[in-house]
């Protein structure tokens, strides 16, 4: 592999030399951000740019030319609540009950999430034999797409499936898993904490592995006990780290979608409904295609993410700059 | 046996367990039990019949009913024992079964028809696995091909953003310039974008930039990812600017600075983001889905979906498919694994 | 392929024809499976290359889904392919070719009859836009087996669907069935049941309408048998969204009593049922209104107008048209025909066992019970929409989310607000 790079590095070196020459040190970054730039632009900001044009049309035609301008008429429908707290008072109900899903489901996975990826990210550091196995172990599930996640568990968990079987065999008997509103809901937590908890125990178990030996040999000798040294050595030096993982997270979470949706199909009835898929059954799978709705919805989403983010940037603002 | 002992209790150097260990690998042996429980259901499955795969309560393992070829009969008959009455404990050959009768011949008289209820019959078994759900597919489709367009896709675009990704990183957390803070807020934003929500505005760009039916349409609008950048932006941090200026002395052009220093040391990092890269592209569908029309161009994961109907699922084809997407993908990450493993090792006594 | 090419070059050079029409007209057909329907297109088409050497047929086989959500958008954006199998068939209306200028019109309308309006944009349209390649019709599956076991008697022809409702639970109290009743998780499939109740689903000008005296009365019935269990709730309550739910397992696994669902499901049933228990088709019960209707669906193949090859196109589709191929393809993906010729002359079916030959011919036989309305809403082209709500508010109401009267409220508003943005 390296074989192959090293000449092609060589070859860009000469252009890039070129203009660092011409450029100076420090405007030479832009060079270096240029290609990402470029990709961001064409790819994510432009069809937000057009998601806002989708926005502010009416209509289900798919070309913006055939789009009559509509304002905020979309904005509108989706605001349209006497009380934001009870959807049933909502004109769209549908995107009000995925937002409070959302909020629920995002403060439950990204909690559940980040403790039990500590805690596995810990146990890992620690002086275990078979350290790579186990950490392969738990990144496994990462690997798999959404669609063979809800797969596997839908199979588990389904009226007939493997849990049951269990269950009637030990002689608890089986439940309905996937028919109950609030089962239904816990195992989308569950399935989405199992999916994608080994990415952030990795990135937590680079964080803690990059804390230097010596600062915990200080501890020992100090004779701090290991919840102290926990407190007051282990979390403030993995903060940088915390932070990648925390916006992270909490960014995926508002974003779960496919493996939910495969799973659950957001019921039984609206009850795993997210946010995503709102959007999506409204401006893509359902008929007719409120393009104009899901665009909406989606800037609303965007913005609150921002907000959110700006926050947790805010509390951390020591960290950011590293 | 010993060895296995010492190996499993071998502890932090001290010979006696603390209770901390037994909880930690309480933990870790758990953790197999529910991370990969599920995934060897899941290959255990392809390998069964339909008829296998719908049954309640389900068996671990794939099984067949036994049957046998009678003289008269112009198929394979299914092996019964019966359970009770006159002919307990014989095994006997079904030739027929309506509402609750069943017609058998016993295998050694297989002349003299007898009429007896279908519950006094329990079906011989045996284990099978049904490897035509797997051999099936090369024949159906072509494979080879598919398989191609996926590694395709996934090596290029993982390259692309590897590349690319990183150089933002770098100038993102090694230079100091006017606008930083702006840049590291546009990318952040770009993480509020899923691509679910921008499907549509999406493909009309990509097909006004005629990618459309092209792997390349997959491949370059996957390349530039925030998540890569903001990981490897955070890591890079951590690298040491006096390694940079001591470069700067020796006068190392940016560009060997960037791909000699900082290429190397942030290793780990990249092989998390390129195990991430591999898998996102590997994985993904509904964006090929709408890209890519034509047979010649599909994907594994797309002539996976093709076993999805309208009111009816091959589940035989799609578990054993599911089985060998993963096969690749499972390889690559043992492979890589071993780099984030000594990546990490190495960075982290600094 | 290189061949091909070679043989029609020689061909056309042969006949002195301009070399620019020497190169084989690709033609691609985007197709997907229920069965085995596309590997039986490609086999039946390959004779039609094997005729037509200047035309070249690909079949592209995708997962339903990219028909139902990705090929409305690749068509707005004039990327489509020339051919496709659809089933949102009056929906797509505006991208289809009319087929009418290089067919021959009397043939089609003969063979095709009132199926040919499901494709059209309106009364006042008469073009020939697609072939309808598979009828379905829905209906019910009984377990005789567990009627038998019961010594429950089956409701006899003109039952309704209290009768069956009443015996099904009988049946399911005296075995150890679990569920009585299941109804697959479609707006479609109710639509049949709620027509036998008084939908009218069409207002006097001819617009979309789901809630009205009928509809209301079904759907609470619905509920209502969702609550004391003699439907099985994890068809409609196990799922979100309008996502598709069949109960065909626990038909299968002999847990089911009476199963709605159609004619698609025989195949299955005779390959995974087998011995395991005797079946029957029942056909669609009654409806207090006096109706006793199913609902016809099914796919069709169209061409589509941005095609570059519009007569290579038509040329296709109306192979597969013509009597012999039709009939062929039909015993072959063991559907039922919608080309009159074939459905009058009886088709043998291929591979099929008696009980399911059966199980066809029944159904065959029961289209005739179908209700004018229920022909009407399967070519309406917000029919979709109007499934979509139908499934959404209708789960609602069954899990409890909303009450039967705010449900039918919501759907009201939401058929409403599809109809002001899809003018």
């Amino acid at each position: 592999m390296l074989a192959i790079l090293t000449p092609i590095m060589r070859i860009i070196e000469i252009p890039m030399l070129a203009l660092q020459r011409l450029l100076g040190i420090n405007r030479l970054a832009w060079v270096f951000l240029l290609p990402n730039l470029v990709l961001f632009g064409l790819f994510a900001f432009l069809p937000v740019f057009l998601n806002v044009v989708y926005a502010m049309t009416g209509s289900d035609n798919v070309l913006l030319v055939d789009r009559p301008f509509v304002g905020a008429r979309n904005f509108g429908t989706l605001m349209d609540c006497s009380s934001y707290l009870d959807p049933n008072t909502c004109r769209e109900d549908k995107f009000w009950r995925a937002v409070w899903n959302t909020g629920w489901f995002v403060t439950l996975q990204v909690g559940i999430m980040v403790g039990f990826s500590l805690l596995t990210a810990i146990i890992l550091n620690r002086d275990i034999r078979a350290r790579g196995f186990f950490r392969s172990v738990f990144f496994f599930p990462v690997l798999l797409s959404p669609v063979v996640v809800a797969l596997i568990w839908k199979w588990i968990l389904q009226r007939e499936g493997l849990l049951n079987a269990f269950l009637d065999w030990t002689g608890i008997g089986g439940i309905n898993w996937l028919v109950d509103a609030q089962w239904a809901f816990t195992w989308s937590v569950f399935i989405s904490v199992w999916a994608h908890m080994g990415f952030y125990t990795l990135i937590l178990l680079a964080g803690l592995q990059a804390i230097p030996r010596d600062v915990y040999e200080a501890a020992t000798m100090d004779r701090a006990s290991p919840w102290r040294t926990f407190r007051k050595i282990t979390l403030p030096l993995l903060s940088p780290t915390m932070l990648v993982v925390l916006v992270l997270a909490l960014i995926k979470g508002v974003q779960t979608f496919d493996e939910v949706y495969a799973f659950t199909g957001g019921g039984p009835g609206t009850a795993t409904t997210f946010i995503i898929q709102y959007i999506y059954e409204e401006g893509f799978a359902g008929a007719p295609r409120l393009f104009g709705l899901a665009a909406a919805a989606s800037l609303l989403v965007a913005l609150v993410l921002v907000l959110l983010t700006l926050v947790q940037l805010w509390l951390n603002r020591r960290n950011v700059d590293g | 046996m010993s060895r296995i002992w010492s190996f499993l209790t071998a502890t932090r150097g001290s010979g006696r367990l603390h209770w901390t260990d037994w909880v930690s690998y309480g933990y870790l042996v758990l953790g197999i039990l529910l991370m990969f429980g599920p995934v060897v259901w899941l290959v255990l499955s392809s390998f069964k019949t339909q008829n296998e795969l719908d049954r309640f309560p389900p068996r671990f393992l794939p099984y067949a009913q036994e049957t046998m070829e009678l003289p008269g009969f112009d198929e394979a008959l299914p092996l019964f024992t019966v359970t009770e009455g006159e002919y307990a404990g014989e095994v006997v050959a079904q030739t027929r079964r309506a509402a609750g009768r069943a017609e058998i011949v016993l295998p050694v008289d297989p002349e003299t028809r007898i009429r007896l209820q279908a519950t006094q019959l329990e079906p011989i078994e045996r284990i099978a696995f049904a490897t035509e759900n797997y051999t099936d597919l090369f024949e159906r489709f072509n494979f080879l091909r598919f398989l191609w367009n996926s590694t395709f896709i996934t090596v290029t675009a993982t390259l692309l953003m590897l590349l690319v990704n990183s150089m933002a990183a770098f100038a993102l957390s090694k230079y100091e310039f006017r606008g930083r803070t702006g840049v590291l807020l546009i990318v952040i934003g770009t993480l509020m974008i899923p691509q679910t929500v921008v499907l549509v505005p999406l493909f009309l760009i990509v097909t006004q930039m005629g990618m459309f039916n092209s792997l390349w349409g997959v491949i370059i609008p996957g390349a530039a990812t925030p998540t890569g950048v903001f990981l490897l932006r955070q890591y890079m941090i951590t690298i040491p600017d006096e390694i940079l200026d001591a470069a700067r002395m020796d006068k190392a052009s940016e560009w060997k600075i960037f791909w000699r220093i900082i290429v190397p040391l942030s290793a780990p990092a990249i092989a998390v983001l390129a195990i991430l890269a591999i898998m996102w592209r590997w994985n993904d569908f509904l964006w090929p889905l709408i890209v890519l029309t034509q047979s010649e161009n599909f994907t594994l994961q797309l002539a996976l979906n093709s076993f999805q109907g309208e009111l009816q699922t091959d589940w035989t084809s799609l578990l054993a498919m599911t089985v060998l997407t993963l096969l690749p993908i499972a390889a690559v990450f043992m492979f890589l694994q071993k780099y984030i493993a000594t990546g990490i090792a190495s960075t982290g006594g600094k | 392929m290189k061949k091909h090419i070679l043989l029609t070059t020689t061909l056309a050079a042969g006949f002195g024809l301009a070399a620019g029409a020497a190169a084989a007209q690709e033609v691609r057909f985007m197709c997907y499976s229920d069965g085995n329907e596309c590997e039986v297109y490609e086999d039946v088409l390959s004779r039609f290359e094997a005729d037509n050497p200047d035309i070249d047929v690909e079949i592209d086989v995708v997962a339903y889904q990219a028909i139902l959500e990705n090929l409305p958008v690749q068509l707005a954006a004039g990327t489509g392919p020339d051919i496709a199998k659809v089933t949102d068939l009056g929906g797509l209306n505006e991208y289809y070719l009319d087929l009418a200028p290089y067919v021959d019109r009397d043939y089609w309308a003969e063979s095709f009859g009132d199926t040919l309006d499901w494709y059209r944009a309106g009364a006042d349209d008469d073009g020939i836009y697609g072939m309808h390649s598979q009828l379905t019709i829905t209906g019910a599956f009984a377990n005789a087996t567990l009627f038998e076991q019961a010594g429950v008697e089956m409701p006899g022809e003109g039952a309704t669907w209290d009768d069956w409702a009443a015996a099904s639970r009988a049946v399911a109290e005296a075995t150890d069935a679990s569920f009585p009743m299941a109804i697959d998780r479609s707006g479609h499939r109710v639509a049949g049941p709620a027509i036998s109740y008084g939908a009218q689903l069409f207002d006097d000008e001819g617009n979309g309408q789901l809630v009205d005296e009928g509809f209301t009365a079904f759907s609470q019935q619905f509920v209502d048998w969702h609550e004391d269990g003699t439907m099985a709730r994890d068809v409609w309550a196990g799922q979100g969204g309008s996502t598709y739910q069949d109960a065909a397992q626990e038909f299968i696994n002999g847990e089911l009593v009476f199963y709605y669902s159609g004619s698609w499901q025989v195949n299955r049933m005779d390959e995974q049922v087998g011995d395991f228990f005797d079946w029957q088709v029942v056909g669609s019960p009654c409806g207090p209104a006096g109706a006793c209707s199913g609902m016809p669906g099914g796919a069709g193949i169209v061409g589509f107008e941005q095609t570059e090859h519009p007569e290579a196109v038509a040329a296709v589709i109306d192979y597969l048209a013509q009597e012999d191929v039709y009939a062929e393809v039909t015993a072959r993906t063991r559907n039922l025909p919608a080309h009159l010729g074939v459905a009058s002359g009886g088709v043998e079916f291929e591979g099929a066992s008696d009980a399911a030959q059966a199980a066809l011919n029944a159904f065959a036989a029961d289209l005739p019970n179908v209700s004018p309305i229920a022909f009407a809403y399967q070519g309406y082209a917000g029919n979709r929409a109007m499934f979509g709500i139908t499934v959404e508010r209708l789960s609602q109401a069954i899990v409890g989310e909303l009450s039967v009267e705010d449900a039918m409220t919501r759907m009201a508003a939401d058929l409403e607000s599809a109809m002001a943005e899809s003018q």
